[in-house]
């Protein structure tokens, strides 16, 4: 797989749909591909987060370690970005990501990421619109979940 | 060390001193004779009106004593010589004059090399000497002193020295008697005169020396300024860190500058003088015949002189001034030599100096330290009166493990120093087994006794010569590994004691392992390993090894055992499903995830020449890809990668770290290459110019096809880079055979790292944990195989760089550490010597330290006073005093200082 196939993978992520292609091709260059075994981890719960990682083809679970063991909480596929808020905001890695299937990623480094928001705002914009895209659909959901608890309660 | 440069001289030259002042005297005659010869050979034998008759004949070799007619009124002839015709006289005074002339070449070549013998011999004892005392330093002396001062004098201010000495008595001496000579000679014709001459050159003698006082003082001056100088730009270097980090370049420039302006200004003081002096000196000089034109020609008109009488003495006085003259030279350089001496002198006599007697060579380790370890009264007052230790009394057995704690100012570290007998106490004692410890020589207090400061210092050799330098007490045998002619040995060994030098060979068999507990070669690694594990740096040492190399013809099992390990691994990774993640290196075939140089290369250069980027400049390597017709691709190459880089990094700031992270253009090129892709792109790669070309192709030779993933490494490239491979290997093996190592599967390549050999191969990019994965594999793979201790051994030749910069802090210490322990000493003191470890390592290290040293005893001053507990017993100290002693469970109760000192933590 060359870089100009990997532009094109960036392309599709909508965290980088509004961004200049020559600006994606040098994130693929300054970026190393690294793939992953089924069952391997890309990171753990607790981590430090270093990197975060564009998947480009392939499957990943996302779990939680319970008491009961792992738990498979969500799966993300191709064009997914995860592992980004350890790098954001220095915070332990909140998941467990594993490979379910050979997955070709991306791997931004820390470094590399805040280099390029500074660089290219028009970047840093875009990954604020998607987090408050999440945050949005986040509070949606709790406040789902919530009327739900209450009219467990009320029931 | 003698005050007085003269007597240090005559103290230690004094024989050959008069040895060579006898050669000159005997040299004396023939000079003076090949002189007079010259004008025989004119009067005599070519112009004399003697041989208007070719039978006459004329005396050879008559003699007369000199001055003889002007003293005794008429000549003496000391010889009546052989009477000879005018061409034999002739062939006889030219073939005498060539006589002489060689007669006193030999004289003078035989002088001056004596003299330059005795000077360099007069030159290596005082370096010697004063090495000597560097080694007798008090340690807290040689704290204070700045090294590049101590190393400027050694070896530059004592430099002219060496060509002085071979001067200081013959010079005096003989010029001396020369102006004697004439100063008797014309006192002998006229008493006035002599007595005039005579006042003048008094005169000289007590006007010029106090003239020169001031630019004595200049010299001493010039000395230190100059010293001090090379103390600060030693220190310029050193801090260059801090001076850059806070921009303070121009302030260092401004000191600089401001210092080099004093040096200035003394040495334009001392050349004013000196000229001065000079001045007056050919002035009075010339002042005597002015006198004696006067007065001697108002005597002859007067009657009272006769006329040959006043010529005779102004032929006399024109002898005088030079001999007067180079004396006056002579002893400004004297003097000049003299401060030299007297001010190294004095910066090598510090208070406390170690006495020599102390340091004797001792093959003896001496008697184990037995019985207890008593400190009395012990004090130590620094030069400005501070109290660092107050009447300390305390004992304990030499076989006990013992922890000093304390805050940073309570002394312990001065303790510690004592208790290693680097520093004199002030007051009181210490005493081991009865034995105070001021009077126990080194043979004794450095091998039995160990330290280990916080800060220890490695010698910038291998691993191993470090961990083994606490051994080298005493010459073991002198058997030098190269062979060399015995007359040499003895003449070496002559010299050297002649010189005052000490005659063990440092190429002699030093180390005693003996002492190490290593009773042969074969128990040598399993204790060095042994000593590591102790101090947790056996993985450190394992690493080196791994990245070290190995000579297979010199250590063949060692390559036979590495080349098992490639193949066993190959078949490790492939029972474990990880096969893909090394892409091996394949003769017939291209490997993607190595440089295209390489691929091209397909070996490990031995020659500077054939390593990074100097490879592409040689003609051979070029042949070759010509030969391969791969010229083009890899033009081709190198427009595709400027293009591309052009196309990501334009306009980026060209401070961004990204160019030094990824670019192949730096950020200064790039505008060019943008230029030279532009007229590609416009019409084609016929138009570019040579240099272009040049600057396009060096661009491919770093290119990793896996790693880049610019899809550049076509069918094409791969084909005609194996071509030009083959014939490469083809010329090289001609041509430059020893130029390159080249991989084979099947063979060691001593050029090449032990991992590298292992995995003949490249780490496959983009393969999540590979490089974990092998790594741990490797180390697996190794101890199954039994190959640890081997790799080991290849990473003890590790150099540990310039005091040990190549190491980190933590290595270090531990290092310095493990040097200590293998001596196996009855006392082992640790000075804060953990405190840059953490303290979990630390922890870990204090009971192995404590097991390895059994029933010897051991002292830790400790940083954290916590740590205490490992050990029998503690000491608590504050403000110079110990305020608490005992055992750590007893100590750690509440209430007491010890307590408070771990809730401080």
């Amino acid at each position: 797989m060359s870089i100009e196939q990997e532009v094109e993978a960036l392309k599709n992520i909508p965290l980088f749909a509004n961004i200049e292609p020559s600006r994606l091709k040098l994130m693929a260059f300054a970026s190393e591909r690294l793939v992953f075994k089924q069952g391997q981890e890309l990171f753990h719960q607790g981590d430090a987060g270093d990197a975060a990682y564009i998947l480009i083809d392939g499957d990943a679970d996302v779990s939680v370690d319970t008491d009961d063991g792992a738990l498979v909480v969500a799966n993300f596929g191709k064009n997914d970005f995860v592992g980004e808020i350890a790098i954001l905001c220095d915070v332990p890695r909140t998941a467990t990501i594993t490979a379910k299937s050979e997955l070709i990623t991306l791997k931004i480094t820390k470094e590399l990421f805040f280099n390029m928001v500074m660089d290219f705002p028009e970047m840093g914009v875009e990954v604020m619109r998607v987090l408050a895209q999440r945050l949005e659909h986040t509070t949606s959901r709790l406040t789902e979940a919530r009327n739900a608890l209450r009219e467990k309660g009320a029931s | 060390m003698e005050p007085e440069l003269f007597k240090y001289i005559w103290r230690h030259s004094r024989k050959d001193q008069i040895g060579i002042l006898i050669l000159v005297l005997i040299s004396m005659p023939f000079y003076f004779l090949s002189l007079d010869l010259p004008k025989s050979i004119i009067n005599k034998a070519v112009s004399s009106e003697v041989f208007s008759d070719p039978a006459a004949t004329l005396p050879f070799m008559q003699f007369e004593l000199p001055y003889g007619e002007a003293i005794f009124g008429h000549p003496v002839t000391l010889f009546e010589g052989f009477m000879l015709t005018q061409l034999p006289l002739l062939l006889a005074l030219c073939l005498s004059f060539l006589s002489l002339v060689l007669i006193n070449g030999v004289f003078k070549f035989v002088i001056n090399t004596l003299k330059g013998r005795l000077g360099e011999r007069m030159l290596r004892r005082l370096r010697y000497e004063l090495t000597d005392r560097i080694l007798r330093f008090p340690v807290l002396h040689s704290r204070k002193i700045k090294q590049a001062e101590i190393a400027t004098m050694i070896k530059d201010e004592v430099e002219p020295l060496g060509g002085f000495i071979g001067d200081a008595f013959v010079t005096p001496v003989f010029l001396g008697g020369q102006a004697l000579t004439a100063m008797i000679f014309i006192m002998v014709q006229s008493w006035w005169l002599g007595l005039v001459a005579m006042s003048i050159v008094l005169v000289q003698a007590f006007l010029i020396p106090r003239l020169r006082k001031r630019i004595l003082t200049l010299g001493r001056q010039r000395q230190m300024t100059a010293r001090a100088l090379a103390g600060r730009v030693a220190e310029l270097v050193e801090g260059a860190i801090e001076i850059q980090s806070h921009d303070t370049t121009n302030y260092e420039r401004a000191e600089i500058s401001s210092r080099l302006g004093k040096i200035f200004s003394i040495r334009y003081e001392i050349y004013q003088r000196k000229f001065f002096v000079k001045f007056l000196n050919n002035l009075l000089a010339q002042v005597t015949p002015f006198i004696f034109y006067l007065g001697g020609g108002y005597l002859v008109i007067t009657g009272q002189f006769e006329i040959g009488t006043l010529v005779a003495v102004l032929a006399a006085y024109k002898d005088l001034p030079p001999p007067v003259k180079d004396l006056i030279n002579w002893d400004q350089q004297r003097n000049d030599v003299q401060i030299k001496y007297e001010q190294v002198a004095e910066q090598f006599q510090p208070h406390g100096l170690i006495l020599s007697e102390m340091q004797q060579a001792e093959k003896e380790r001496g008697d184990p330290l037995t019985g207890k370890v008593e400190i009395s009264n012990l004090s130590l007052v620094d030069e400005n009166e501070n109290r660092l230790l107050d009447t300390i009394n305390v004992s304990f057995g030499v076989g006990q493990n013992v922890a000093i704690v304390g805050n940073a100012g309570s002394g312990k570290e001065y303790l510690g120093l004592m208790l290693a007998n680097l520093v004199q106490p002030s007051n009181g004692s210490v005493k081991i087994g009865g034995k105070p410890l001021v009077k126990l020589p080194s043979a004794i207090t450095g091998r039995r006794l160990s330290y280990v400061g916080q800060d220890a210092y490695l010698f910038p050799l291998s691993v191993r010569d470090n961990l083994f330098y606490g051994l080298r007490n005493w010459m073991l045998n002198d058997n030098t590994a190269e062979p060399i002619d015995p007359k040499e040995i003895e003449r070496e060994r002559s010299e050297a004691l002649r010189t005052g030098n000490t005659v063990l060979s440092p190429n002699g068999e030093w180390i005693d392992y003996k002492v190490a507990g290593i009773a042969d070669q074969t128990q040598l690694i399993s204790r060095v390993v042994d000593v590591l594990q102790k101090v947790d740096l056996e993985e450190d040492v394992y690493r080196f090894g791994l990245s070290g190399t190995v000579d297979a013809e010199y250590r063949p099992e060692i390559a036979e055992s590495i080349l098992g390990a490639r193949i066993a691994l190959k078949e490790h990774l492939k029972v474990i499903g990880a096969e893909d993640l090394v892409i091996a290196f394949d003769p017939e075939s291209y490997n993607k995830n190595a440089t295209l140089r390489e691929n091209l290369l397909f070996g490990t250069p031995r020659k500077n020449d054939y390593a990074g980027d100097n490879l592409l400049s040689m003609p051979i390597l070029r042949e070759a890809v010509q030969k391969a017709e791969l010229r083009e691709p890899i033009l081709n190459m190198g427009v595709s990668i400027a293009r591309t880089m052009v196309e990501l990094f334009t306009g980026l700031p060209p401070t961004h770290p990204f160019f030094e992270q990824f670019s192949f253009i730096s950020a200064d090129d790039l505008p060019d290459f943008d230029k030279i892709v532009k007229r590609v792109d416009k019409s084609g790669l016929s138009d570019l110019t040579e240099a272009d070309r040049q600057a396009l192709m060096y661009l491919p030779f770093d290119y990793v096809e896996a790693r880049h993933r610019l899809g550049l490494v076509t069918e094409e490239v791969e084909r005609k880079t194996l071509a030009a491979r083959v014939i490469l290997a083809e010329k090289l093996v001609t041509k430059d055979p020893d130029a390159v190592e080249f991989y084979d599967p099947d063979r060691f390549n001593s050029a090449a790292s032990l991992q590298d050999n292992i995995l003949f191969g490249r780490l496959a990019y983009g393969r999540a944990e590979a490089a974990e994965t092998i790594g741990r594999v490797i180390t697996e793979l190794l101890d199954e195989l039994g190959l640890r201790s081997d790799v080991i051994e290849v990473g003890l030749d590790y150099n540990v760089g310039v005091g040990g910069k190549r190491l980190s802090g933590v290595q270090r210490q531990k290092l310095a550490m493990a040097r200590s322990l293998i001596k196996n000493p009855d006392l082992l003191i640790f000075n804060e010597a953990a405190a840059v470890l953490d303290s979990q390592s630390q922890n870990r290290l204090i009971p192995a330290v404590i097991q390895s040293q059994g029933d010897r005893g051991l002292v830790w001053t400790l940083q954290r006073a916590e740590l205490a507990a490992h050990f029998d017993q503690v000491f608590v100290m504050q403000n110079g005093r110990i305020v608490e002693s005992g055992a750590y469970s007893e100590l750690s109760t509440k209430g007491k200082v010890l307590k408070s000192l771990i809730a401080a933590e």
